[in-house]
């Protein structure tokens, strides 16, 4: 290409193979004619937050999963015959059985304690039944319900306490912040698993005892982040100044902080999920879950571990819900995480 | 004029890409290249002109997405083994140079460096013949192992050097960079040095082979301006002892008014203008290279403008049709639409790819300030 | 060592000592509201009270019971058992349970390390390739899927459908019997520390320095071994921390689903039967555990990297 012209016959040579005119080796006069980069559309952060998203499989396939859970844990207790604390002793111990998977060797109903035989040979029991003849279908499925909602329930709690601690230690600053900061490190040096079970120990054992306890663990986090957002947007107190005359300077700092800590707040928040999920299923292990006949993931684990040789269903059921589940969170806050800021590294 | 033998380093055509999610990146479209021993030679361009590509090129350094479409780059060096070779490394550490008497013909042996085998590349080329000085002596220094070690393990893995004998190259290399105490610094590490130390120790490392072609990529352009004239001064004076041929890749003119004795002026992958430093920096053809100078902070003006080029470089994921320059070029042609300008020869040593030099085109002069201004360095270079 | 590394560690032993100090306090307040301590438990006998009170000096106000407490502390001191072995010395049952803790614990540590750094190197240095897929595929559902029920799918699988190993620890076998916990245990590790080396790596590869280190012409296998390594290596260490915690807490249902009979489990019985002292003293033992491996880490940390200076960068 870069062919060295020495003489007129050169350039003619070169300009032989090309369509051209005279008129060409005129200057151009409208620069903007020539252009020919066109102009990248810009797109706002959201939309691109959103087609990031949209591209990963993997945060996708888990939120559908949460999806369809959700739905489920909802459906199904509301659309069976059964109940989740309806003890039978004829129907002890069955093995799963769904219509139309009895091909499926896991679901064709045998190897329970008490057979689909006599009046029983029409009934279906899609996870089989416990050791008091309750419906596990029903009773995995409400489980679930409250595993999410206790998990829920402490997240959202722990981001409002988070961001409230870290707004009220960065605003105030001075010796408040430092007593707050030193707090929050011890707080942050006692492993989970002794505050959580002293916690239960002097607290009464039940759904909302547990959620209390979860709340005790992720706050530190979105504390952590809030205050910093809030210390950055003090150095420019300078542009508040002339806007906060007679205005509260508290709420107008948290309105600056809120849109910048969003995306974080929400990644941690999603990565918290399946963590406090994971807590709850601990508690429930170590003897610490909701009392019967209500039911989590967790405790229904604990209770089919008692019975693993003989009836491996009771526990293996839960115990897949639970990985699906906490996967797929896993999955949608990866995904999350990097459609928020394809930078931003492990948290 | 030099003779053939003479040349070190001879690219033609080189054209390399690189794969993205976006499409591929033509980061260099057909560029040729001399580089004859002994001399400085010097790429300028902005950043993402394809100046840094090349050289990685021509060390085999190319990212695992880069690849070379087409061209050559030959390679000419010395093909020593055995006892000549320590014969050699004798006269090198003793005169610094080799005369090209002392070898036999069949001594002197040309590679294409395009077509080389990896495990080749590595280790005879690369390191050992053609080293790199880095532009950020923060970040291209491992921060994990000493200064010494650092230095030591090309001279280790390509010569085999016993460890004592390697130890006291080192040190003498650190004292030919000018660092005070070289066996105390042998054994730090980089976070312990300034930044103008550490850039004398990368041009250590890549001295400690005896390479015969030295790659500087802007190795001044992250340092102090008061250490720049210093790394640039040991640089040029390395360069006379060692007889290196150099190579400069900068985006300052400065720099290569100081160092250079031909230039290479690149735009989008190409060299669109190139000569001895006198063609261009007292008779530049191409408007990009008057952009260049223009641009140049200049003590003498008594204005305080700095002259920017209008526009940005073309995003090379694009197909380029004609003159790549053309947008940001406010004596564009319309040819410049349709058909790239070929190279030009102005002058035995000069050549510039615009059509402004076809016969046809119409006379377009320099803006008068920049006119002014070079009349005024070449009063200065002559009372010099 | 220079100066402002000295006074790096001594100010965070400072801390983490005051740490301590106040889980001691807590304990101690939580032993007090408790029903059922063995200060005022009914089911010791008279003489055992007797000697409990004068031990602890009862008699006395509160902040001075406490001290006293921690001076029992020290002296590896505990209180009794009253449920799980009645009488029988805390310090005495702990002990005896510690090392098989330990040994699962560590070796966990070890076997996912070794295996995740492994798992992590190969995926960076073959990105979009077989390997790099299966690593992050692994690490996903490693870092998602508590350890337990690893352990319960395989006792399933090991123990039940396939009966090779045993499903209850057999003391007479630790060997075959920490197979299934250890590997449940060690899932976690590897995903976590592969994840973390895998990005490192990446970034490494990535840096000016190994471009300068690849520019010197030394072979690939040097390049990786000597430079990339050791640099990606180094942070791997910051993470140990919260994979030591992740694995305190998952060993505790590890054990307890094992029959393992080590720390984990013993806290789970104690809880179960509400043996107060044993729990607390448990508690104690880990949260002490927790702090001085955190407190290693930090320092080795800043050792190992010549980049770090630890003074300095407390104060930024």
């Amino acid at each position: 290409m870069a062919k060295v012209i020495r003489t007129k016959e050169d350039l003619d040579n070169y300009l032989k193979d090309f369509d051209y005119t005279e008129d060409d080796f005129t200057l151009v006069n409208d620069l903007e004619e020539l252009q020919h980069d066109e102009i990248k559309e810009t797109s706002s952060f959201l939309k691109d937050v959103w087609t990031r998203f949209k591209s990963n499989k993997g945060a996708l396939i888990g939120g559908s999963i949460i999806l369809l859970f959700i739905i489920v844990s909802f459906l199904a207790p509301a659309l069976s015959s059964y109940t989740f604390d309806a003890v039978d002793t004829a129907q002890q111990s069955m093995a799963p059985r769904i219509p139309g998977l009895s091909w499926i060797p896991f679901f064709n109903g045998t190897g329970g304690v008490r057979q689909y035989v006599g009046n029983l040979e029409n009934s279906f029991h899609y996870f089989g039944t416990d050791v008091l003849g309750r419906d596990l279908w029903v009773r995995c499925w409400e489980g679930c319900k409250i595993s999410l909602f206790v998990a829920g329930t402490a997240v959202l709690v722990n981001v409002f306490i988070g961001i409230l601690y870290g707004m009220i230690s960065g605003y105030l600053g001075g010796k408040v912040d430092t007593v707050m900061q030193r707090f929050q490190e011890i707080v942050n040096s006692i492993p989970t698993l002794v505050i959580l079970t002293l916690l239960l120990l002097i607290m009464k054992p039940g759904l909302y005892t547990i959620i209390v306890a979860l709340i005790l663990t992720e706050w530190i986090g979105m504390a952590r982040i809030t205050r910093a957002q809030v210390l950055k947007i003090k150095e420019q107190e300078f542009i508040l100044a002339s806007k906060t005359l007679g205005a509260n300077k508290f709420f107008i700092i948290f309105k600056q902080v809120l849109p910048n800590i969003f995306g974080q707040i929400i990644i941690m928040a999603m990565f918290s999920i399946p963590n406090a999920i994971f807590y709850e299923a601990f508690l429930a292990m170590v003897g610490l879950g909701i009392p019967a006949p209500q039911a989590s993931l967790g405790s229904l684990i604990n209770d089919g571990f008692k019975t693993i040789l003989i009836t491996p269903y009771q526990v293996i059921i839960p115990v897949v819900i639970l990985g699906i589940l906490m996967l797929s969170f896993n999955l949608l806050a990866d995904g999350l995480r990097d459609a928020f800021d394809p930078k931003m590294k492990e948290m | 004029m030099k003779n053939k033998r003479d040349l070190v380093l001879k690219i033609r055509d080189l054209d390399i890409s690189f794969k993205t999610d976006n499409g591929d990146v033509k980061a260099v479209r057909g560029v040729d290249l001399n580089l004859h021993r002994g001399e400085t030679i010097a790429i300028v361009g902005e950043s993402g002109s394809g100046k840094s590509v090349t050289t990685k090129a021509i060390m085999g350094i190319l990212a695992s997405n880069g690849k070379i479409n087409n061209g050559t780059i030959e390679f000419t060096h010395y093909d020593l083994h055995g006892d000549r070779l320590k014969e050699a490394q004798e006269i090198y550490r003793e005169n610094g140079t080799i005369h090209s008497d002392w070898l036999h013909p069949d001594e002197i042996k040309t590679v294409d460096i395009t077509k080389m085998n990896k495990k080749y590349l590595q280790k005879e080329i690369r390191g050992r013949r053609i080293a790199m000085v880095f532009q950020d002596p923060m970040t291209s220094l491992d921060p994990t192992m000493t200064i010494g070690k650092q230095i030591m393990e090309a001279m280790l893995f390509h010569y085999n050097t016993p460890k004592e004998e390697a130890w006291k190259k080192a040190v003498e290399l650190l004292e030919l960079v000018g660092i005070t105490n070289p066996e105390k610094r042998m054994k730090n590490y980089p976070h312990q040095l300034s930044g103008g130390m550490r850039q004398r120790i990368v041009i250590a490392i890549a001295l400690s082979c005896d390479p015969e072609v030295l790659i500087c990529d802007e190795p001044t352009t992250a340092l102090d301006v008061t250490i720049q004239a210093k790394i640039l001064e040991l640089i040029k004076d390395i360069q006379k002892k060692k007889d290196l041929s150099v190579i400069y890749i900068t985006h300052d003119l400065g720099v290569v008014a100081k160092v250079a004795d031909f230039v290479n002026v690149m735009y989008a992958g190409r060299i669109i203008e190139s000569g001895t430093v006198n063609d261009i920096f007292y008779d530049p053809k191409h408007p990009y290279t008057w952009g260049l100078l223009a641009s140049m902070p200049d003590v003498d003006s008594t204005s305080d403008e700095l002259y920017t080029i209008p526009g940005t470089p073309p995003n090379l994921l694009h197909n380029i049709q004609g003159d790549a320059f053309a947008p940001r070029n406010r004596h564009a042609l319309k040819i410049d639409q349709k058909i790239a300008p070929p190279m030009f020869k102005i002058s035995d040593t000069h050549k510039v790819a615009s059509w402004l030099m076809a016969p046809q085109a119409p006379s377009v002069e320099m803006a008068p300030s920049l006119k002014k201004r070079i009349e005024r360095m070449k009063k200065e270079a002559n009372i010099e | 060592m220079d100066k402002s590394t000295l006074k790096y560690i001594a100010k965070r032993v400072l801390i983490s000592l005051a740490t301590l100090f106040v889980i001691v306090f807590v304990l101690f307040m939580l032993m007090k509201l408790m029903p059922g301590t063995p200060f005022n438990d009914e089911k010791l006998t008279a003489a055992q009270k007797a000697a409990i009170y004068a031990k602890y000096g009862l008699d006395k106000p509160v902040i001075e019971q406490f001290f006293i407490y921690i001076q029992n502390m020290l002296h590896g001191d505990f209180g009794i058992s009253y449920a799980i072995q009645r009488n029988m010395d805390v310090s005495v049952i702990v002990s005896s349970r510690m090392m098989i803790s330990f040994f699962l614990g560590i070796g966990a540590v070890i076997i996912g390390t070794i295996i995740g750094i492994l798992l992590g190197v190969v995926a960076a240095l073959n990105r979009n390739t077989f390997w790099d897929t299966f690593a992050t595929v692994l690490s996903v559902i490693g870092v998602s899927i508590p350890s337990f029920v690893f352990c319960l799918l395989l006792l399933i699988l090991f123990g039940v459908k396939i009966p090779v190993l045993p499903v209850l620890y057999n003391s007479n076998e630790p060997f075959t019997s920490s197979i299934i916990p250890m590997i449940a245990l060690s899932m976690g590790v590897i995903a976590n520390v592969a994840r973390f080396t895998r990005s490192e790596m990446i970034e490494v590869l990535q840096s000016e320095y190994i471009l300068l280190a690849e520019a010197k012409g030394i072979s690939r296998k040097h390049l990786i071994l000597h430079h990339a390594l050791r640099n990606c290596l180094i942070p791997v260490i910051t993470v140990l921390g919260p994979i030591i915690v992740g694995l305190m807490t998952g060993s505790m249902v590890i054990e307890k689903i094992c029959g393992i009979p080590g720390l984990g489990s013993l806290l789970v019985k104690a809880i179960e039967v509400r043996d107060y002292n044993v729990i607390l003293a448990v508690s104690f033992l880990y949260s002490v555990l927790y702090i001085v491996i955190m407190l290693i880490i930090d320092i080795l940390y800043g050792i190992i990297d010549p980049r770090i200076r630890l003074g300095k960068e407390e104060d930024a």
